[in-house]
């Protein structure tokens, strides 16, 4: 569906060029929702804005739907646009517009005839949820009302791709969630891909299948959700995963216990699916003799299955503990005996 | 009334405020339409807009600055042969249109810049997302998120060429300003001089009104 080819951005300043994109091969499939997670100035505005030509590529190639972008012109390139909509983290709806009027926008530049426009906008109100708000201004809307707008307006001329630039960047966690649900929604419902950039890690987690890792232009590691999530290879991939598996209260709470002293062994145990740790919980306590103690316990579910971390502390005299930490070495979990200095 | 004010001929002072207001409401309409071009062309070609075009918008800006900065009485003459010209005169309230509009114009479009500019550039850019061609742009998405501006701009502008009026009314353009001057200050009648300033004080104050309803109905921000 999009396909990256030695795409390069570099901006020329009064302090010399910034390589704000560089030389990224990327391939993105047909109805997959993909994450791309960076730290600010990473360049991932940069890059999305890429795929709709809201910035010109210095080099490389930008094929969507087997057309290259960087070659479009005119109106052949407002036509494209018309199929890769964008949303954005700060909406970009017009004030001096209704929700209606908003979401009739796009239908106006496409040329839709009042009847066929009217038709539409009230379906598309109705599939964000925006039933009884049409005629109210983007002032008397919250965040994620605004938001649902500026969804409506992208899906208005059925593109095949959409692009989220820190879509939920702007709203609190309960808002955030319930604009990714819709996002989930409308990817299963009408097939859509979807590309979203994102500096949190929970965004990718909750509905993506599979996630670029950005840094200084370059992704540095990419791949399926779930893989990145079990098996992160890059440093900076290991900082996003740990801001889901290892909350930082969680990390304190356990540097206070390594501070009294006790030296029971403290273990991180990493398990794919919901329930894989209930076995071996068991087991450890009965075959091993060791008693455990639950520190914490998380599961985080991903699109494509869940994954969780728990931590706990064994205790029991040195054989058992040997025992304890060979047999858990065996199962289909990884185990991390955490240190002090963690 | 008539004892306050008996050097005053009603129909006189009827007719005067008819031709201020006659030159105001073309001055406006011809200086809201010029200046919002004007303005459009300041905007559009600046650095970084649509139309990026370094030697157009310094042209653009020069003619704006050289004609806000002359005086207006002093701008009246200097376009005495050019108003001959176009109008044929230089007497009676269409003499004093070209002058006005002139005068005006490159104030108002300073004005329509400056809430250009004020337009949300990621709102710009989303229209663009959609495929909005340039047309859109103006019409669909500058225009009406300025309009506020715009019409905020547009009433001082007014205010302004109502007084211009007056002025204009010194050589021999008519209104209101004509007529304080010629039967008010030249023959000594300070009652006259006060009822035409009376006069023109509640045009300025309608205008006011008028504007600051149309921002307050449009504003949905
Ligand atoms: N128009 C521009 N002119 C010059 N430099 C730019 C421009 N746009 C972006 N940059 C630079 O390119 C780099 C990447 O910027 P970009 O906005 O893509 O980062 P980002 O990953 O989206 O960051 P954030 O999370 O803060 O939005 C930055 O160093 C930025 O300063
Ligand atoms: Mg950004």
């Amino acid at each position: 569906m999009i396909a990256l080819e030695k795409l390069s951005k570099i901006f020329p300043t009064s302090n010399g060029d910034i390589t704000a994109v560089d030389n990224i091969d990327l391939t993105i499939d047909e109805g997959e929702i993909f994450g791309v997670i960076g730290y600010s100035g990473a360049g991932k505005s940069t890059l999305i804005r890429l795929l709709n030509m809201l910035e010109k590529p210095t080099s490389g190639k930008i094929i969507i739907a087997e057309k290259n972008m960087a070659d479009l012109q005119g109106s052949s390139l407002r036509k494209a646009r018309q199929e890769i909509s964008m949303i954005f983290q700060h909406f970009n709806l017009l004030w001096s517009r209704t929700v209606r009027e908003n979401i009739a926008f796009p239908l106006e530049i496409a040329k839709l005839s009042k009847k066929d426009k009217n038709a539409r906008v009230d379906e598309l109100i109705d599939l964000v949820g925006l039933t009884g708000r049409e005629d109210a201004y983007p002032a008397q809307l919250s965040g994620g009302q605004k938001q649902r707008v500026g969804i409506a307006r992208a899906l208005a001329n059925n593109p095949k791709v959409l692009l989220c630039d820190e879509a939920t960047s702007a709203l609190d966690p309960k808002t955030t969630d319930s604009i990714l649900e819709l996002l989930t929604d409308i990817n299963k419902k009408l097939g859509l891909t979807i590309v979203l950039i994102t500096h949190e890690m929970h965004v990718i987690r909750k509905i993506c299948n599979r996630v670029a890792v950005m840094e200084n232009g370059k992704i540095v590691e990419e791949g399926p959700v779930l893989d990145v999530f079990r098996q992160p290879r890059e440093e900076m991939t290991k900082e996003f995963v740990k801001q889901i598996t290892e909350p930082e209260e969680t990390m304190e709470a356990i540097r206070e216990l390594m501070k009294t002293g006790d030296t029971s062994p403290i273990v991180k145990i990493s398990f794919l699916g919901e329930d894989a740790e209930q076995p071996i919980m068991t087991n450890l306590i009965l075959t091993c003799g060791v008693s455990v103690n639950i520190l914490q316990g998380k599961v985080s579910k991903t699109r494509d299955g869940s994954y969780g971390t728990l931590f706990v502390q064994l205790q029991g005299n040195q054989e058992q503990l040997n025992h304890a930490l060979s047999y858990l070495k065996d199962q289909q979990v990884q185990t991390e005996v955490m240190t002090a200095h963690e | 009334m008539n004892e306050i004010f008996e050097n005053i001929n009603w129909a006189n002072m009827w007719e005067a405020t008819l031709e201020t207001l006659y030159m105001s409401a073309l001055a406006v309409l011809a200086t809201f339409i010029l200046g919002v071009l004007l303005g459009l062309v300041l905007y559009m070609t600046d650095k970084g807009n649509m139309w990026e075009n370094q030697p157009v918008h310094l042209a653009a800006a020069a003619i704006v600055n050289i004609f806000r900065s002359i005086p207006f009485i002093i701008l009246i003459i200097l376009l005495v042969p050019f108003t001959t010209f176009i109008v044929g005169t230089m007497l009676g309230p269409s003499a004093a249109l070209p002058a006005l509009v002139i005068g005006a114009a490159p104030f108002y479009a300073r004005l329509v810049e400056i809430g250009l500019r004020e337009v949300n550039k990621g709102v710009i850019e989303a229209a663009q997302s959609m495929g909005a061609n340039q047309w859109h742009i103006i019409f669909k998405v500058l225009i009406p998120e300025s309009l506020p501006a715009l019409i905020s701009g547009i009433t001082v502008t007014a205010i302004t060429l109502v007084s211009y009026t007056a002025m204009a009314g010194v050589i021999g353009a008519g209104g209101l300003g004509d007529l304080a001057f010629r039967e008010g200050f030249q023959r000594s009648n300070s009652d006259v001089t006060l009822a035409a300033t009376a006069a023109i004080l509640v045009i300025v104050m309608i205008l006011q009104w008028i504007g600051d309803r149309i921002i307050y109905r449009i504003d949905k921000r």
